[in-house]
């Protein structure tokens, strides 16, 4: 009897169900990191996750918003796909705004969304959505797992499709009769199946010799580079092959920091709020060389007047981006890397165009970003500026969108790649918090500052109980100026100031909001308490929460007003 | 213009909401779209015939089409020798008296009747959409109770005359 009852002991450990055999393989890509919310249809999954937790850690997020934001926050830092598992219906539809944001911006995530059974597919069943069709326009593929046999191809390609190429989002839909299923044999590997996918790397040489040869005879060259060149990681060769033949460079607004701010050759970013510098470079220019930027409306203005005297190279591994917005003269479908390597080896000779360059400089010197300095209250630029001072530069600095993004994309200046997170494309609300919380799980050690709006942060702020549980000493810093300032600017410049719902009267007191999460919080209204403050608050060992209250009424400045040509910018000098 | 653009495609399932979904959301017009095995196990053909206003939408549909995952091959085989055809089944309204006049009538159509009951027939006939457009013009006056089309499918002739021999070889480049 008792030799017995110790045999049944044993075989009760739970065996291997398709959930095992799932994080067995998410292990097996080198996932470190699950960024999770439990439910119904996932519970044979968080059924593995809870008999792997020694390999794997998860962290619970609380709202699938939030958690997709940091995971994208996490791939923006490292590269690596973020790892995404939420339940079906509400679940799977709560990720819908990160997943969009994460295609638009080029992002790499694997999502994993819990599915009813299937015999129960289509029929209305609880918590059941169609989540295959809500996500068809918005990722790069997606997938519904059929059986479990299919599980080690489909995640293999999945991480594979996620982070080659042009990165961005891939979903995989797991019907909960898979990951329950009991598993009597184990698939082993798989090979992947995808005949229809080979991104292109190499540059056809041919291309980059017609690059090289126009090269020596432009009189007013320009390179913009986007945030391709970060994907690519191809930083170091942008940098050399610019400093090699004198070339300005103008980044996008993902592209801060692809090439060090500080440098002379630095324009600055262009667009819509970008320097005058920039945008009269981009506009004048007679050679244009794009690196991994997608000519997204924000940068170039009305297209009729973008570059109208430039031949443009446009150097993009999505050979879909070429041409759509912008003629292209000299089309480059290549990764940035290889494609700046191989120009650097080609092309020997440079312009001569030391009159360009003066006539750059003396823009940079004439037209700086400027804003007024209010004595008695705080300038938003000038926090950012303070906040540059202190961290030296060297901070994560993540996001929202609106006023708070554009005076931080102007006045951080970004001198190292992979500093910078924000939502470019999409420009989601909501997403600068828990972007920077996962950048701070990506790197523990660094610096994290998330820039937000008082707006914004209230969309996803539910996650100071990520920061707090897990000690992640991330510093928020709400630029707050009692409104949606961005909707707010337009509605003063462009809707004759009718201001229709862009104030926010009543708003939490966010220092005891923070204390009641356990998070420490201070409010700052003027320079003086924040020059003495803020170096102790950033140095803190654990998350800070500080409201920083700045003047009401600034206006981000210059500007391309919509429909305008870049050459056609307002507010480039102070009334 | 109304172009002609043959995909193959991986037969999995999603494919077709893709190519669709990413043509509705790029604000490309189909005009029609026929889908069906082919000679390989797996693999499924499309051909879209779709209005675009210039050569630089055309180029974008055909790398945005390039692009998903389950497309092996996109091939805009307008300016090419090709065989197009299209199948339409037309239910005329007629009475016995009618019949032999319609008969004659679809004749040189090479389009046949394949069901007659009293008050109709149906009419089935093959070829170039433009074939079909103008037997349905000659049918009217008898009145049409019913058109169903299946769309254009296409692909290119077993020989590709030089492009020197070809005199429409190209129309927009």
């Amino acid at each position: 009897m008792k030799a017995e009852a110790k045999l049944e002991f044993q075989t009760s450990t739970a065996p291997k169900t398709g959930a095992d055999l799932l994080i067995d393989l998410l292990i097996k890509e080198g996932v470190d990191t699950l960024f999770g919310y439990p439910g119904g249809a996932v519970l044979p999954i968080y059924d593995a996750i809870y008999r792997a937790q020694k390999s794997i850690k998860h962290v619970l997020f609380r709202h699938e918003q939030g958690m997709i934001h940091a995971a994208e926050g996490y791939a923006r830092i490292t590269g690596k796909p973020g790892v995404v598992i939420a339940t079906s219906g509400p679940g799977a539809t709560n990720l819908v705004t990160g997943i969009t944001d994460a295609m638009m911006d080029s992002l790499p995530l694997v999502i994993f969304t819990g599915q009813v059974a299937r015999t129960v597919i289509g029929t209305d069943a609880f918590q059941e959505a169609d989540v295959m069709a809500i996500t068809t326009p918005i990722t790069k593929h997606n997938y519904q797992v059929q059986s479990v046999t299919d599980l080690p191809r489909i995640v293999k390609e999945a991480f594979h499709i996620a982070s080659t190429g042009r990165p961005g989002p891939v979903l995989v839909d797991v019907p909960k009769d898979i990951s329950s299923e009991i598993l009597t044999v184990i698939p082993g590997n798989a090979a992947m199946d995808l005949p229809g996918y080979q991104p292109t790397i190499k540059p056809n040489p041919l291309q980059i010799r017609k690059l090289a040869e126009a090269l020596p005879k432009a009189k007013k060259p320009v390179i913009l580079s986007g945030a391709g060149v970060l994907h690519a990681k191809a930083s170091a060769e942008l940098t050399a092959f610019a400093e090699k033949h004198k070339i300005p460079v103008v980044t996008t607004l993902l592209g801060l920091g692809t090439f060090p701010a500080d440098s002379p050759l630095s324009l600055g970013m262009g667009g819509m709020h970008g320097t005058y510098a920039a945008n009269m470079a981009l506009y004048e220019s007679d050679l244009l060389i794009n690196f991994g930027a997608r000519f997204d409306d924000r940068l170039t203005g009305n297209l009729k007047h973008f570059a109208p005297f430039a031949k443009v190279a446009h150097i993009d591994i999505d050979p879909a981006e070429i041409g759509k917005n912008v003629p292209t003269q000299i089309p480059i479908v290549a990764d940035a890397k290889v494609a700046l390597t191989q120009l650097i080896e080609e092309a020997a000779n440079s312009p001569s165009h030391e009159d360009w360059l003066e006539t750059l400089n003396q823009n940079k010197k004439d037209f700086p970003l400027w804003y007024q300095h209010d004595p008695n209250g705080m300038s938003p630029q000038w926090l950012i500026e303070a906040v540059h001072k202190v961290t030296n530069g060297n901070a994560i600095v993540a996001t929202d969108v609106g006023q708070h993004q554009m005076w931080a994309a102007q006045f951080y200046n970004f001198n190292h790649p992979h500093r910078w997170i924000t939502s470019g494309g999409l420009g989601t609300m909501g997403f600068g918090f828990p972007a920077a919380i996962g950048a701070q799980m990506a790197e523990p050690d660094s610096t994290v500052v998330a820039i937000v709006g008082d707006a914004g942060f209230q969309m996803t702020l539910q996650e100071l109980s990520v920061i707090y549980e897990r000690n992640l000493p991330v510093k928020i810093i709400i630029v707050n100026n009692g409104a949606l300032g961005m909707v707010r600017q337009w509605q003063e410049l462009q809707y004759d100031n009718r201001i229709s719902e862009s104030l926010l009267h009543t708003q939490p007191d966010f220092v005891k909001l923070a204390e009641s999460y356990g998070i420490r919080g201070a409010k700052i209204d003027n320079q003086e308490d924040l020059v003495a403050s803020l170096p102790e608050l950033m140095a803190y060992d654990g998350p800070v929460l500080i409201d920083a209250r700045v003047l009401q009424k600034e206006k981000v400045f210059p500007m391309v007003a919509p429909g305008k040509g870049l050459h056609e910018m307002i507010g480039v000098k102070p009334e | 213009m109304k172009r002609i653009i043959t995909l193959t495609v991986q037969d999995r399932s999603g494919v077709l909401n893709r190519v669709t979904g990413l043509l509705q959301r790029r604000q490309f017009n189909i005009s029609s779209i026929s889908v069906g095995p082919t000679e390989s196990e797996g693999i499924s053909k499309m051909t879209l015939v779709v209005e675009v206003e210039d050569e630089q939408r055309l180029e974008q549909v055909t790398k945005q089409l390039n692009k998903q995952i389950d497309v092996l091959k996109v091939s805009d085989i307008t300016d090419k020798a090709i065989v197009a055809r299209e199948l339409a089944l037309i239910k005329v309204s007629s009475g016995s008296q009618l019949r032999s006049e319609i008969n004659g009538l679809i004749d040189p159509f090479r389009a046949i009747i394949v069901d007659v009951c009293k008050e109709s027939i149906t009419v089935q006939v093959t070829g170039k959409p433009e074939k079909i457009d103008a037997l349905i013009e000659l049918l009217k006056p008898f009145g049409i109770k019913e058109i169903a089309r299946t769309g254009l499918t296409a692909f290119l002739r077993g020989h590709q005359p030089q492009v020197n021999d070809l005199a429409a070889y190209s129309l927009t480049k």
